[in-house]
């Protein structure tokens, strides 16, 4: 078929993406080793940056196999990281544990949250449950501020940077927890595309009463994707207090939220790939666009909104030009250059199902 | 009792302005299947329009009057510029592209007057009134909003239930496939439709802007009690944005005050979970099939 075929070794390479949890895992490998590489050439600012990339890619990739696979729209995802952010921040400041615990702890109740809203989600479509995550957004701002003697109010608690192993720069160090928290999400999350799960909430999303003929339980899976979306925010919003140092109400606006469904978008819905790129805009842009503007005006309200305005004119265009995301966009393409077809034959629609292996070509093989 | 009295009559006028945004998301919904998240920076837009004007000391009625013909253009403008080459496309693609024009519009607004609040002279005096000889938190420019939202909702009722142009939006927005095929120009009748609904969001916008003061952001709060209220009315159906807005209103009101104004967005969602556990579709939405 194509020539990777012919050389040695292809065989066995592709005996691997048959088994999607050693194919994840090797790419994972080969995703650390490269990382690591990068990690230790830049900067410790850009470490920051990477930092910063990566808690963005994680809260994006599980809102897009939420929106992608799942069919369902989180608007108040930012409600999530801020569980996540607060339960590992609270940890973080009353014991003294190894970091992986207040990590696992903030997943845990940023789980458990996602699985108490999924319940009612579970009733609700579209745009109620657009509804009833915005109003959570908004009210995740503002408990912190009601129950201030846990919270400390508007001023937040703050988080003591990760103590790390001798000769290690505390930037590189939170780059490299960061990232490998990436790496695990983006293994869990498309290995759980291509377990049974995965298929069976395609099927709930494309028509649950069929689904539930074929013996699944939608309401179930529509619980199960949500918490497993929550919990993912969970993990990024750990790492965001990581990130920043402290913890507030401020960090956790609705524009958070809109922002992170703004990226998954503009990557692609329902591509972990996707996740990275809208990851990269929104960290990218505005600081592009700072840099840009400081050039030429020096009049404050000017400087102060362009950032928002080419941002918004980044989704409107990104979506009128190419409606499946970013990576839906270069995988279109990359699928006309390889069938040589017209474009409109080819024209994907979303959501797109695709993964981190979308661009092979094994075929995909049922569970024994 | 006092108190009571107050909140209601605050629930109320907020209520209204709620019902008034519900409306322009309603209107959009049944036309078009999408929710206008930029509809609140619209409103922000034409409101500073109206606040432009009266700086240069123009009529209170003059500045009102422009302020709601820019909602109509800025509508149809939206429709036929942003939502047109849509259609068609996956679902998510207008709401996120509405979402993008909620961003843009509110940085342009904030870039061309500035990201201060500012006031916004009312219509009447905002002084509560006494009735006998209790002072009531309630002004003659409330008394303005009841009056110009109920307004609003009759006409919208009188164009839908006895013109042709209403019959002819509703047969697009029910059946646009057997609306064209009987000669209903459907895509001109989706503008309109966009005009309107940002028409009664524009509306929305002077009136709330001397509650609150008048800044980039200041309809994101509204848009979301508006949008909420939709929710609980059905989405589907223009009674239930007026009981939506109204319920809305009053509950926010009533939580503020006896619990303290941070419990308001806690208390909204709870309500609208509460209510969406018991009726998924909202309150008014009419029963429906779904086809396997």
């Amino acid at each position: 078929m194509s020539r990777a075929d012919r050389l040695p070794g292809a065989e066995r390479l592709k005996g691997l993406q048959g088994q999607p949890l050693a194919w994840h895992i090797a790419l994972g490998i080969v995703a650390a080793a490269v990382l690591y590489l990068v990690t230790s050439s830049v900067s410790l600012y850009d470490n920051t940056i990477i930092s910063e990339i990566a808690w963005y890619a994680i809260a994006i990739a599980g809102l897009s196999v939420l929106t992608g696979v799942s069919g369902q729209i989180s608007l108040g995802h930012g409600a999530f990281m801020a569980v996540g952010a607060y339960g590992a921040g609270l940890m973080m400041e009353h014991f003294r544990l190894p970091l992986i615990v207040p990590i696992l702890v903030g997943i845990a109740v940023a789980t458990v949250l996602g699985a108490v809203v999924g319940l009612p989600a579970t009733r609700l479509r579209g745009p109620y449950l657009a509804g009833v995550t915005l109003a959570l957004a908004l009210a995740a701002q503002d408990l912190p501020t009601k129950f201030s003697s846990l919270f400390n109010g508007d001023t937040g608690i703050i988080v003591n940077q990760a103590t790390p192993p001798g000769g290690v720069n505390p930037e590189r160090w939170l780059a490299w927890i960061s990232l490998f928290g990436a790496i695990v999400t983006m293994i869990v999350l498309a290995n759980f595309m291509k377990s049974r799960y995965g298929r069976a909430l395609k099927a709930v999303r494309d028509d649950d009463i069929a689904a539930q003929a074929s013996g699944l339980n939608p309401n179930r899976m529509r619980v199960l994707a949500f918490a497993l979306a929550a919990g993912t925010a969970g993990l990024s919003g750990g790492l965001f207090a990581l990130w920043s140092g402290i913890v507030n109400p401020n960090s956790f606006s609705l524009f958070l939220s809109i922002q992170l469904l703004a990226g998954m978008v503009i990557g692609g819905a329902g591509s972990l790939v996707g996740a990275w790129w809208g990851a990269l805009a929104l960290v990218y842009v505005p600081q592009w666009t700072n840099s840009v503007t400081s050039h030429f005006s020096s009049v404050s309200a000017i400087t102060a909104n362009v950032q928002g305005a080419i941002f918004g004119l980044l989704i409107i265009v990104v979506m009128m030009a190419a409606p499946t995301g970013i990576q839906g966009w270069l995988s279109g393409g990359y699928r006309r250059l390889r069938r040589g077809r017209s474009r409109t034959e080819l024209e994907p629609v979303l959501p797109l199902d695709l993964d981190l292996s979308s661009t092979s070509t094994a075929p995909e093989r049922t569970r024994p | 009792m006092t108190l009571f009295i107050d909140l209601t009559l605050n629930g109320l006028t907020y209520g209204l302005i709620y019902a008034a945004v519900a409306l322009g998301l309603v209107l959009i919904w049944r036309a078009t299947r999408v929710i206008n998240f930029a509809q609140g920076a619209l409103a922000t837009l034409t409101t500073y329009v109206a606040a432009t004007l009266l700086d240069r000391s123009l009529n209170y009625w003059v500045a009102f009057a422009v302020a709601l013909a820019a909602g109509l253009i800025f509508g149809a403008l939206t429709e036929r510029v942003f939502m047109r080459p849509l259609y068609g496309k996956p679902e998510l693609n207008p709401v996120v592209v509405t979402i993008g024009l909620l961003i843009l519009v509110e940085s342009v607004a904030g870039a061309i007057w500035g990201s201060t609040d500012r006031g916004l002279t009312p219509a009447f005096s905002q002084l509560g009134l006494t009735v006998g000889h209790t002072y009531l938190d309630f002004s003659s420019f409330d008394i303005f909003i009841l009056v110009s939202v109920l307004v609003l909702m009759g006409l919208m009722l009188v164009l839908f239930r006895w013109t042709s142009l209403g019959l002819k939006m509703r047969a697009s927005a029910f059946a646009p496939e057997v609306a064209r095929l009987l000669g209903v120009r459907v895509g001109r009748l989706l503008t309109v439709g966009w005009a309107l609904a940002t028409f009664a969001g524009a509306l929305a916008g002077v009136l709330v802007a001397p509650l609150l003061l008048l800044s980039p952001n200041m309809m994101d709060p509204v848009l979301v009690y508006g949008f909420a209220a939709a929710v609980l009315g059905g989405l589907d159906s223009p009674v239930g944005a007026l009981v939506g807005g109204v319920l809305t209103g009053l509950g926010i009101s009533y939580i503020g005050g006896y619990l303290g104004s941070s419990m308001e967005t806690v208390g909204a969602a709870v309500l609208l979970v509460v209510v969406l556990s018991i009726r998924p579709e909202g309150l008014f939405a009419a029963a429906k099939a779904r086809r396997v």
